[in-house]
C-alpha cells in the first residue's frame, strides 16, 4: 500500500467521496470469475478462420509466389495477395482527428514486391477450421531472392548504404536549440562525454492480438478487435476502399497494450478478408506471430556531451540521438520528438543543442511503446548526471539539486509547464526512503549499491496534432447513471476511472454507474488510449458532462427546496442544502422531478486540449505537449561479481501525480511500469539476425517473473496542479521512465563501473569488470 | 475429422462430451466447447495464462492433450467460484486491485489454487515460487502476492478442505 504525502502547505486540503479512494475497480468483478470476454472469446455462426503468410527474410524480393495448391485444399475458402488488392497502401500515421497526414507513412498492406523486413506478410488465408488454415499457409509455395539489407541505423546513415526509406533512410530529424551550447561547453571547467545504448523491447501483453469481422446487413464491416485505438475504423476504410462509415470499430476490454496495440495489427485482414468472403472471419495471433508482427521499442543510441563548471552547474549541453526506426516509418517521428524534447531531463540548461534522427533499417519497425521515446533519454540523461556527480568528486543528489527545473522553469523548448514541478521533493523523498548512500558496499563477489533517477515526461498527445475527446453523461430515471464514451480499456481502469468522476460530480456511488465503452459507431470518440491521455482528456470530458447534468439537476433541487442553487449539494444519493442537511430528496425522487418537467438529463462534451502549431524547425522552441510529470525511482541491487547477476533487492517510488482518482489502480500503474523498466534495464532484449528475430518466444525473450519483483514503496504526491480532472496528471507512461536509469545507477555504485548498453546482462557486468580490471 | 475420437471431460462438475482429434490441447478442446474463461497466451506452456486444475494440481492446459485428460476433474476460473458465492482468491484479486487487463487472471488464480492445495500456509517467497510459471505484464505481481497471501489466511481462517 503507497502512501500519500503532502508537502506543500500551499496545496489546499479537499474532501471527496469517490475520488482517490482505493476502489475495486468497476471491471475487477468479470475478470475474477472469467466473465469479461475478450476479443478473442467471440464467435460466429459459420465463421473462418484466418492465417497470414509471412516473409522468413528481412531484406529481399518476391520472385515466385504460388498459392494453387493451397487454394486446392478442401476447406480452404479464399487466399488473399497483393495481386487481389488494388495498389491501395495503408497509411500507419497517428490516428489524428484533423484529417492530416503525415509525408512517407504509406505502406504496403502486402508484399507486392520488396520484402523489408522478417515477417512481412505475403498471403492472407481464410478456411473452414483452424486446422485447415495452417495446412494451407505451409502449401503457399514462394521465392524470396535476397537483397542486400542493413540493420545499424549508424551504417545505414553512410554513404551507399542498401535504402530502406527515402533518399537517404533517414526518416525524421529534429533539432532543439537554446541558447550556445557550443559557448557552453567551450567555456566548460569539466566536459563528460559518453554513449549509451538501449535495446529493442517487446510489449509482451498477454493477450495476442485477435479480432473478427462480419459485415452486417447495412454493408458496414464490423470487427470486433482488441486495440487501443477504435478510431483505426478511418485507416482501416482508406486501406480496404470504403467509406469512413462503413467501418466500425467494437473494442473489447484490451488483454494489455502498452503501446502495441496502438498502430492497426490484424484489422486490415479481417476487413479484407470479411468483404471477399462475405463471410465472418476470424484471426488470432499465434504468440511467434504476435512478436514478429507488431513493432518494437526503438532502439536508441544517445552521445550526451555534459559542460559542468567546477560549482557543480551545467553550463552547456550536446546531445546526439540516433534511433532505428525499423522497415517502415509508423510512429517514427513523434517517438523521437519525445526523445528529443525531455532529452536534458528535468533539469535547467540554458545552452542547449539536442540534434536527433530515426533510421530505417531492415530490422522489425519500431512504433509506440509506453513511455514513447522519452523513456530512452531519461536511461541516458540520468546515468549521465550520476557520471558527472562523479566527475566532479559531488554528492549525487547535491549534483542535481543545483540543476532541477523548479515550478514555472522553462523546459528545452523554451515552453512552460502550467502545473507544478515537484522534482526535487520527489527525489529528496524517494533517496530518504531507501536510505540514501549505503556507508559500506559489502566485502565479498557480492557487491550492494543504490541509485536514484528522476524524469520529465509528458501526459497528453503532442500538442500540434490539435487533440480532442469525447464524453456523454447521462441519468436514467431510476437513478443509475451512464456514461458514454469510446475509451478503451487497456488494464489500467481506464474506464473506471470515467464511471469514479461521474458519480463523484452527481453524489452517486460506484455501483450505480455503467460505462459502456470502445465502438466507433455509437460510443462518442474518445481519441484513443495511449500517451498517458485517457485521464488527462476523456477524464475532463466526463467531469464536464456530469457537472453539467449536475447543474440542472441542482437548479430543480434548489426550486423544490426554496433556496439558491449555490447551497445545494449532492453526495450520499441524495440532494441536500448544505448548512441545512435535512431539507433533503432522495437523488432518484430529484431524477424523477426533472424527468416529468423535461429537463434535459444527459449531456454530450467535446474537451479540447491546448492547440499549438509545429514547433520552430530549426530551434524545437515552442509548446509540444500540454504538460509534464515529475518524480523520481531509487533502487538497491546486489550484483554478484563473479557471474555477473544482479539482483533488484529495494525499489522505491514517488511520483508527483497531481491527485489520485483510484488509488489502487495509480500503484498497480506504478507497480507495472517498474516490472517493466526493470526488465528493460537488466533481461528483456528483442535479438536480431540480419533482421530475423531469434527471441521468438517467452523462454527466450525473459522478462521479470514473480520471483525477480520486489515489492515497490510508493509514495504518491498530490500537487493538484494538473490539467486532468481534479488537477489530475497521469502516471501510465511516467511510472516506466526512471526504473532503467535508477537501477543503472544503483549496479555502478555497486561495483564501481558502469555498463553503458542495455539490457545490462551477466555477461555485460562481467565483461564491464573485467575492463575496468584491464585498465587498473 | 480423421483420427478423431469422442470423449468425455468432466469440467467443473459436469461431464461434456466432445469430439476431438489426438492432437487437440485440451487448451483447445476447452476453448471450442465454450470454456473461453480459459485464456491462450503463448501454447508453448511459457504463460501460464492457460491453467487449469487437473485433479487439483495446476498445469498448463496447452502443454496436455485433451484425450489423456478423460476421467480427471478439470476446473476452470469459472467453477472456483461465482459473483454470488466467490471463492477467497477471487473475492481478495477483485478487492485488492490484482486483476488489472485480467488476461493472465484466470491462470494466475488457478495456479494460486495449486499452490494452497500443496501448502495451505506458504510463506511469500513460496507463493512466488508457485506463481513463478504465470507471467503478468500488468501488476508487477505486487498485489497478487497480497492476494494470495490474503486468499490463503482467509481459507485457513475458515477451515476450507485444500
Amino acid at each position: 500500500m503507497s502512501t500519500i504525502v503532502n508537502l506543500d502547505d500551499s496545496v489546499p486540503n479537499v474532501n471527496y467521496r469517490q475520488v482517490g479512494k482505493p476502489l475495486p475497480r468497476t471491471d475487477a468483478a468479470g475478470k475474477v470469475f472469467g466473465k469479461t470476454p475478450y476479443a478473442g472469446d467471440y464467435q460466429m455462426p459459420g465463421m473462418l478462420h484466418m492465417r497470414v503468410v509471412r516473409a522468413d527474410i528481412a531484406s529481399a524480393e518476391l520472385t515466385h509466389l504460388d498459392v494453387e495448391k493451397a487454394r486446392a485444399l478442401a476447406g480452404v475458402v479464399e487466399i488473399i495477395t497483393a495481386a487481389d488488392l488494388p495498389d491501395r497502401m495503408a497509411a500507419t500515421d497517428i490516428p489524428g482527428q484533423t484529417g492530416q497526414k503525415r509525408m512517407d507513412t504509406d505502406q504496403q498492406v502486402l508484399v507486392r514486391k520488396r520484402v523489408k523486413y522478417f515477417g512481412e506478410p505475403i498471403a492472407l488465408i481464410a478456411a473452414e477450421t483452424p486446422d485447415i488454415a495452417n495446412r494451407a499457409a505451409e502449401l503457399v509455395a514462394f521465392t524470396l531472392k535476397p537483397i542486400p539489407g542493413v540493420y545499424d541505423p549508424i551504417e545505414a546513415m553512410k554513404p551507399g548504404a542498401p535504402i530502406v526509406q527515402g533518399k537517404d533512410n533517414v526518416v525524421a530529424t529534429h533539432k532543439i536549440k537554446k541558447g550556445d551550447a557550443a559557448a557552453g561547453l567551450a567555456a566548460a571547467d569539466i566536459v563528460i562525454e559518453n554513449t549509451y545504448k538501449t535495446p529493442f523491447q517487446e510489449h509482451a501483453f498477454l493477450e495476442p492480438e485477435v479480432g473478427l469481422a462480419w459485415i452486417d446487413e447495412n454493408e458496414v464491416i464490423n470487427i470486433r478487435v482488441c486495440t487501443q485505438v477504435i478510431e483505426h475504423f478511418r485507416a482501416i476504410a482508406d486501406a480496404v476502399g470504403v467509406p469512413h462509415n462503413k467501418v466500425r470499430i467494437r473494442g473489447a476490454l484490451v488483454g494489455g497494450g502498452f503501446g502495441g496495440k496502438e498502430d492497426v495489427t490484424v484489422e486490415i485482414y479481417l476487413a479484407l478478408m470479411a468483404k471477399r468472403t462475405l463471410r465472418p472471419v476470424r484471426l488470432e495471433y499465434t504468440r511467434e506471430d504476435s512478436l514478429v508482427g507488431h513493432g518494437k521499442r526503438h532502439p536508441f543510441t544517445l552521445t550526451y556531451k555534459t559542460g559542468l563548471t567546477k560549482d557543480g552547474k551545467i553550463c552547456g549541453l550536446d546531445v546526439q540521438i540516433i534511433a532505428d526506426s525499423g522497415a517502415y516509418v509508423f510512429l517514427s517521428p513523434y517517438v523521437l520528438l519525445y526523445g528529443a524534447v525531455n532529452a536534458p531531463g528535468p533539469y535547467k540548461v540554458e545552452n542547449l543543442n539536442v540534434f536527433a534522427q530515426a533510421v530505417a533499417t531492415n530490422n522489425m519497425f519500431t512504433s509506440a511503446f509506453r513511455g514513447f521515446g522519452g523513456m530512452q533519454s531519461c536511461a541516458a540523461y540520468e546515468q549521465q548526471m550520476d557520471e558527472c556527480a562523479k566527475a566532479l568528486g559531488m554528492d549525487r543528489i547535491e549534483f542535481r539539486r543545483l540543476n532541477y527545473l523548479n515550478t514555472g522553469d522553462e523546459i528545452s523548448t523554451g515552453f512552460v509547464p502550467p502545473s507544478a514541478i515537484w522534482t526535487e521533493k520527489c527525489v529528496d523523498l524517494a533517496w530518504k526512503n531507501l536510505g540514501g548512500e549505503l556507508a559500506l558496499k559489502k566485502d565479498g563477489p557480492i557487491k550492494i549499491g543504490r541509485g536514484v533517477a528522476a524524469y520529465q515526461q509528458s501526459y497528453g498527445r503532442l500538442t500540434f496534432l490539435h487533440d480532442t475527446s469525447e464524453a456523454w453523461v447521462g441519468v436514467e430515471i431510476d437513478g443509475t447513471v451512464i456514461v458514454r464514451s469510446g475509451v478503451t480499456d487497456i488494464g489500467a481502469g481506464q474506464v473506471s476511472a470515467l464511471g469514479q468522476i461521474a458519480v463523484e460530480i452527481l453524489g452517486v456511488s460506484l455501483e450505480d454507474v455503467i460505462i459502456y465503452n470502445s465502438d466507433s459507431a455509437v460510443t462518442p470518440l474518445a481519441g484513443t488510449t495511449t500517451a498517458t491521455r485517457a485521464l488527462y482528456m476523456t477524464g475532463n470530458a466526463t467531469k464536464m458532462a456530469a457537472e453539467a447534468v449536475r447543474k440542472r439537476l441542482v437548479a430543480r433541487a434548489a426550486k423544490s427546496f426554496g433556496v439558491e442553487p449555490d447551497v445545494v449539494d449532492l453526495g450520499g444519493s441524495r440532494a441536500f442544502v448544505i448548512d441545512n442537511p435535512e431539507t433533503s430528496m432522495e437523488f432518484i425522487d430529484l431524477v424523477k422531478l426533472c424527468a416529468s418537467d423535461g429537463i434535459h438529463r444527459s449531456e454530450l462534451v467535446n474537451f479540447k486540449a491546448p492547440f499549438s502549431d509545429y514547433l520552430d524547425p530549426e530551434t524545437g522552441q515552442g509548446q509540444a505537449h500540454p504538460d509534464y510529470v515529475y518524480g523520481a525511482h531509487a533502487i538497491e541491487v546486489s550484483v554478484d561479481t563473479d557471474t555477473g547477476e544482479v539482483r533488484v533487492l529495494r525499489s522505491v517510488a514517488v511520483h508527483d501525480i497531481g491527485q489520485c482518482i483510484n488509488r489502487a489502480a495509480v500503484e498497480g500503474q506504478i507497480e507495472g511500469g517498474t516490472q517493466n523498466g526493470q526488465g528493460f534495464a537488466l533481461s528483456e532484449e528483442m535479438l536480431y539476425e540480419e533482421g530475423k528475430l531469434v527471441t521468438p518466444s517467452f523462454s527466450e525473450y525473459l522478462m521479470p517473473t514473480s520471483m525477480d519483483m520486489p515489492r515497490v514503496e510508493i509514495s504518491l504526491l498530490e500537487s493538484r496542479s494538473g490539467l486532468g480532472p481534479f488537477g489530475a496528471k497521469g502516471i501510465g507512461e511516467p511510472a516506466i521512465s526512471p526504473v532503467a536509469p535508477a537501477i543503472a545507477n544503483a549496479i555502478a555504485d555497486a561495483i564501481g563501473v558502469r555498463v553503458f548498453e542495455m539490457p545490462i546482462t551477466p555477461e555485460r557486468v562481467v565483461n564491464a569488470l573485467k575492463g575496468a580490471v584491464g585498465q587498473m | 475429422m480423421k483420427n478423431s475420437k469422442e470423449i468425455i471431460l468432466k469440467i467443473n462438475g459436469r461431464n461434456e462430451k466432445i469430439t476431438v482429434p489426438s492432437h487437440r490441447t485440451l487448451l483447445e478442446a476447452l476453448r471450442e466447447t465454450g470454456h473461453v474463461e480459459v485464456k491462450c497466451g503463448c501454447e508453448k506452456g511459457d504463460c501460464g495464462a492457460c491453467a487449469v486444475l487437473v485433479d487439483n494440481v495446476a498445469i498448463d492446459s496447452c502443454l496436455t492433450l485433451a484425450w489423456t485428460s478423460e476421467g480427471k476433474e478439470i476446473t476452470t476460473i469459472s467453477g472456483l467460484g461465482t459473483p454470488d458465492e466467490p471463492h477467497p482468491l477471487q473475492a481478495a484479486f477483485r478487492d485488492l486491485g490484482a486483476a488489472q487487463c485480467g488476461f493472465c487472471t484466470p491462470g494466475m488464480i488457478i495456479a494460486a489454487q495449486g499452490v494452497i492445495n500443496d501448502n495451505p500456509a506458504p510463506t511469500d517467497d513460496e507463493i512466488r515460487m508457485g506463481l513463478s510459471g504465470n507471467l503478468c505484464r500488468c501488476t508487477g505481481y505486487a498485489k497478487i502476492l497480497d492476494a494470495v497471501g490474503h486468499a490463503a489466511s482467509e481459507m485457513r481462517k475458515n477451515g476450507e478442505p485444500s
